[in-house]
């Protein structure tokens, strides 16, 4: 059986949970959000359940009900820590999951993302992935004071960039995310495996043959390079890109290894990966195809009804109906297990499955949804010894610097 | 009754991307893999250290246009590096360089109040400004800071960072089911400044962390460091490891606290040290010139001469006698990605060349007579009671040590110096609180502006 025969399940970690009133059930621990030994936990759960890799969400701007714009609600979860600090503070407490946090390529430095995530893959020994995100607002753009944006306000949805709003605007985001990731691949490159000798009778640390300027310059920024971190074990940690709209498959195609999708029904999910393989035929992409992962909102009980009451509980707690960007699945175990085989065959890698509240529904996917899948003969029942990369039958790169001959 | 003793704080810094670490040792291990930065951290927390200390560069350095290959090169993200080290130490407080002229106020402290919570309370941060075009081009600005402005830019970007930690108040967070109320009162995190570095508003992210804020560090020792660090800083880091030396800066700084109005207490003076142990005095200066001679090969010694020559002296034997020629004053500089060591490069070399004479002296025996020795050597007993001398003379609070083997050059002090210094009461046996400012005897961080009771972004 190939690695991508069988099924890959992923889990996206955020607060209490997806949906908004998840602090608020019997069993979510809403006071220890800022602590580690919560995100510790969380990891541990989605390890014992040999999940391929956790992902943990993240943006520069405070949790909103209002894209855009504060809202001055006090009943829902505001606050967070920074994804890839808490990605790192979990890695030495885990041995087999990857570990992807969102960072966000618009106000940051490229140069700093590049080497934070070549760090947390040394420090996981090749599980490090990182979600690239765009920040669209006038809110975050704000809190940098570099740049004017305009005001996409929109007070009907939560804040999301891939939302409609100025078309030029977000398709420079959007080709700005995609030079940001060309910096980052490119610095994890500028080392040669190997570029470490340590030759005493020389006296050199390194060859520098081996170190190569990336010398890449764009609209939005120039990074001369190389990095000051070595090249990481994975040789390339893995990209991965949530897409809704147009430019952000298109950014997938370009840059991503794994892309998040979000078909709304089993009818859908062939469009949505038609939609995929159409973007990488549009920008030329050459290697290994995208990675396809369909995120899922769940609610997920044992007795048949329990989620839906649960759901449903939420909801009025919250004093609205909770809509998402991804499908909810409300159900069991079971019955999700039958949908995700539907699902399953129309050409996608896995799933990126969202607990509407934390830690039950994580722990009704590690505890039970993944038993099932075992049963079937479809999920593995063991993490063996790889890397993120080889767990999603990506193999470690040749270094795009390693034929070019002595620089510097 | 005789006044308390006065402790002594101890920390080590990772072994850093210069000569002083030496890889060429048989026992020196990887200066990348975690398992290194681990066993270091786990080494000074088993001796009770008040912290660990990580450095930053961010570009690697070049001579003559190229990089230098003769030290170690190549090191993590600090952030990263400290976060992870959390979850393989419980008390051990966790301090990193973080530059704040290639960063912005809002994401670096978003950073260190992360790194705050997921330390439960053991952040540090030493603020530095670059201000070269070199290390520009690694970044969206490129080299856009006048030196000038730099103590302007560090001053600014720490205030904006204080605003942003005390946006929140202690009790923002009910996160009380029973209620409903997650939080105490809408808007959290608003803020708003206006300054002539930095014009920014918003919502900050992170709730108030343990700390309140890191621990801030200053490392510079002009006139402008000194105030700066005197203004803002809880420590400071610095490099005059001489008793006669080391009390004159302690008095200086100490000095200018009280303008400030602030006390002695409320700002550590912490001078990096290096050490060579042995089992009798003779056995630790025999190691001391080893392990110096281990620190400046032949080709480090022409590395060093060039830094004050200004030339390429690629051709010079290094067991031979200095140039007879002077050092170009008139070029630029062959070096960039560190500060140059030498402001008169004449007056040096003069200097240079009647100690060679007077102590006839090779190059590389001169380099490694000029170039700083161990600060303390001797017998573990002796090292001690050096220690404890500076310390109580005035002359530091204690020291952060420097290592010359990743990862095992602190283990013999661990096991053997420590125990005489606890033996004499001067140092802990067992850490009294769960937080940094704890171990360094800090009160708890004051607001530096009152707390916020929310407000709409503007």
């Amino acid at each position: 059986m190939s690695v991508l025969d069988g099924f890959h399940v992923a889990t996206a970690l955020d607060g209490a949970g997806w949906h908004p009133a998840a602090w608020r059930e019997a069993g979510a621990r809403p006071a220890a959000l800022f602590t580690p030994e919560y995100w510790t936990g969380l990891v541990g759960e989605a390890e014992r359940g040999l999940l391929d890799f956790v992902t943990f969400d993240d943006a520069l701007g405070l949790q909103s009900s209002r894209r855009g714009v504060a809202d001055d609600r006090v009943d829902r979860v505001r606050g967070r820590l920074d994804a890839v600090l808490t990605a790192a503070r979990v890695a030495p407490t885990s041995t087999g999951i990857g570990l992807v946090p969102v960072a966000t390529t618009t106000h940051t430095e490229p140069f700093h993302a590049s080497k934070a995530v070549a760090t947390l893959d040394y420090i996981s020994g090749g599980r490090a992935g990182v979600q690239a995100r765009v920040s669209a607002t006038a809110l975050e753009a704000g809190q940098f004071g570099r740049r004017t944006v305009p005001d996409l306000r929109d007070d009907t949805g939560p804040g999301d960039a891939t939302g409609p709003g100025d078309g030029q605007f977000v398709a420079d985001l959007f080709d700005e995310a995609a030079d940001f990731v060309e910096v980052m691949r490119r610095l994890w490159d500028s080392w040669e495996d190997g570029a470490e000798i340590r030759d005493v009778a020389t006296g050199r640390f390194v060859d520098r043959d081996k170190l190569h300027p990336i010398d890449f310059e764009g609209r939005w920024f120039s990074v001369r390079g190389p990095s000051i971190t070595p090249r990481p074990p994975q040789g390339q940690p893995v990209v991965a890109v949530l897409a809704h709209v147009p430019v952000a498959f298109r950014l997938a195609a370009r840059c991503a290894d794994v892309v998040f999708v979000t078909p709304r029904s089993a009818e859908d999910v062939g469009a949505v990966v038609s939609t995929v393989r159409a973007a990488e035929r549009a920008v030329g992409r050459s290697g290994d195809p995208l990675r396809v992962f369909i995120d899922l909102m769940v609610f997920l009980d044992d007795e048949p009804g329990a989620a839906a009451r649960r759901r449903h509980g939420l909801d009025d707690l919250d004093g609205r109906v909770h809509r998402s960007d991804a499908a909810i699945f409300t159900g069991t175990p079971h019955e999700l297990t039958d949908l995700m085989t539907v699902w399953h065959r129309q050409g996608v890698t896995g799933f990126r499955l969202r607990p509407a509240v934390l830690p039950h529904d994580l722990e009704a996917v590690t505890r039970r949804l993944v038993p099932l899948l075992q049963d079937r003969g479809v999920f593995r029942t063991g993490y063996g010894d790889g890397t993120l990369r080889g767990r999603l039958g990506l193999a470690r790169p040749a270094n795009r610097y390693a034929t070019a001959g002595p620089a510097l | 009754m005789s006044a308390p003793v006065k402790q002594v704080h101890l920390a080590v810094h990772f072994p850093g991307v210069n000569n002083t670490t030496v890889w060429s040792d048989p026992a020196a291990g990887s200066h990348i893999e975690f398992s290194s930065f681990a066993h270091l951290a786990r080494t000074a927390e088993r001796a009770k250290f008040d912290f660990f200390f990580l450095a930053e560069g961010l570009r690697l350095r070049e001579q003559r246009g190229r990089i230098h290959d003769l030290d170690v090169v190549g090191r993590p993200d600090t952030f990263t590096v400290l976060a992870a080290l959390a979850a393989v130490t419980d008390r051990l407080g966790l301090a990193g360089t973080i530059n704040s002229t290639f960063n912005e106020p809002f994401e670096v402290a978003r950073q260190f109040a992360s790194l705050d919570h997921l330390s439960e309370g053991r952040a540090a941060w030493n603020v530095v400004t670059s201000w070269d075009a070199f290390t520009g081009e690694n970044f969206r600005r490129g080299g856009f800071l006048p030196q000038a402005e730099r103590y302007e830019r560090a001053r600014e970007f720490l205030a904006t960072a204080e605003e942003l930690w005390d946006s929140w108040d202690d009790d923002a967070v009910e996160a009380d089911p029973a209620s409903g109320r997650f939080l105490r009162r809408p808007f959290p995190g608003t803020f708003e400044h206006h300054g002539p570095q930095f014009d920014i508003r918003g919502q900050f992210t992170v709730p108030r962390s343990p700390q309140g804020r890191p621990v801030i560090f200053q490392a510079g020792d002009s006139d402008e460091g000194r105030e700066f660090a005197a203004s803002s800083a809880d420590a400071i880091f610095s490099r005059h490891s001489t008793l006669e030396a080391g009390q004159r800066f302690y008095a200086d700084v100490k000095g200018r606290l009280a303008r400030y109005g602030r006390t002695p207490d409320e700002l550590k003076i912490l001078p990096a040290a290096t050490f060579a142990l042995g089992d009798s005095e003779g056995d630790a200066q025999e190691q001391a010139a080893l392990i110096r001679r281990q620190q400046v090969s032949g080709q480090t010694a022409i590395l060093f001469l060039e830094h004050v020559w200004n030339r390429d002296l690629s051709d010079l034997d290094p067991d031979g006698p200095l140039p007879d020629f002077d050092p170009d004053v008139s070029a630029p500089s062959i070096i960039q990605g560190r500060a140059n060591v030498s402001r008169d490069p004449l007056q040096t070399a003069s200097e240079w060349r009647e100690l060679a004479e007077a102590k006839q002296l090779s190059i590389r025996e001169l380099m490694i007579e000029v170039t700083g020795r161990q600060s303390f050597v001797g017998t573990p007993a002796q090292v001690a009671d050096q220690i404890d001398s500076f310390v109580q003379a005035d002359a530091a609070d204690g020291f952060i040590l420097v290592p010359h083997v990743t990862p095992g050059g602190l283990d013999r002090f661990a096991d053997e110096v420590v125990p005489l210094l606890q033996e004499r009461g001067v140092f802990r046996a067992d850490y009294s609180g769960p937080t940094l400012r704890d171990h360094l005897g800090l009160a708890p961080a004051r607001r530096s502006t009152p707390g916020r009771r929310g407000g709409v972004p503007a």
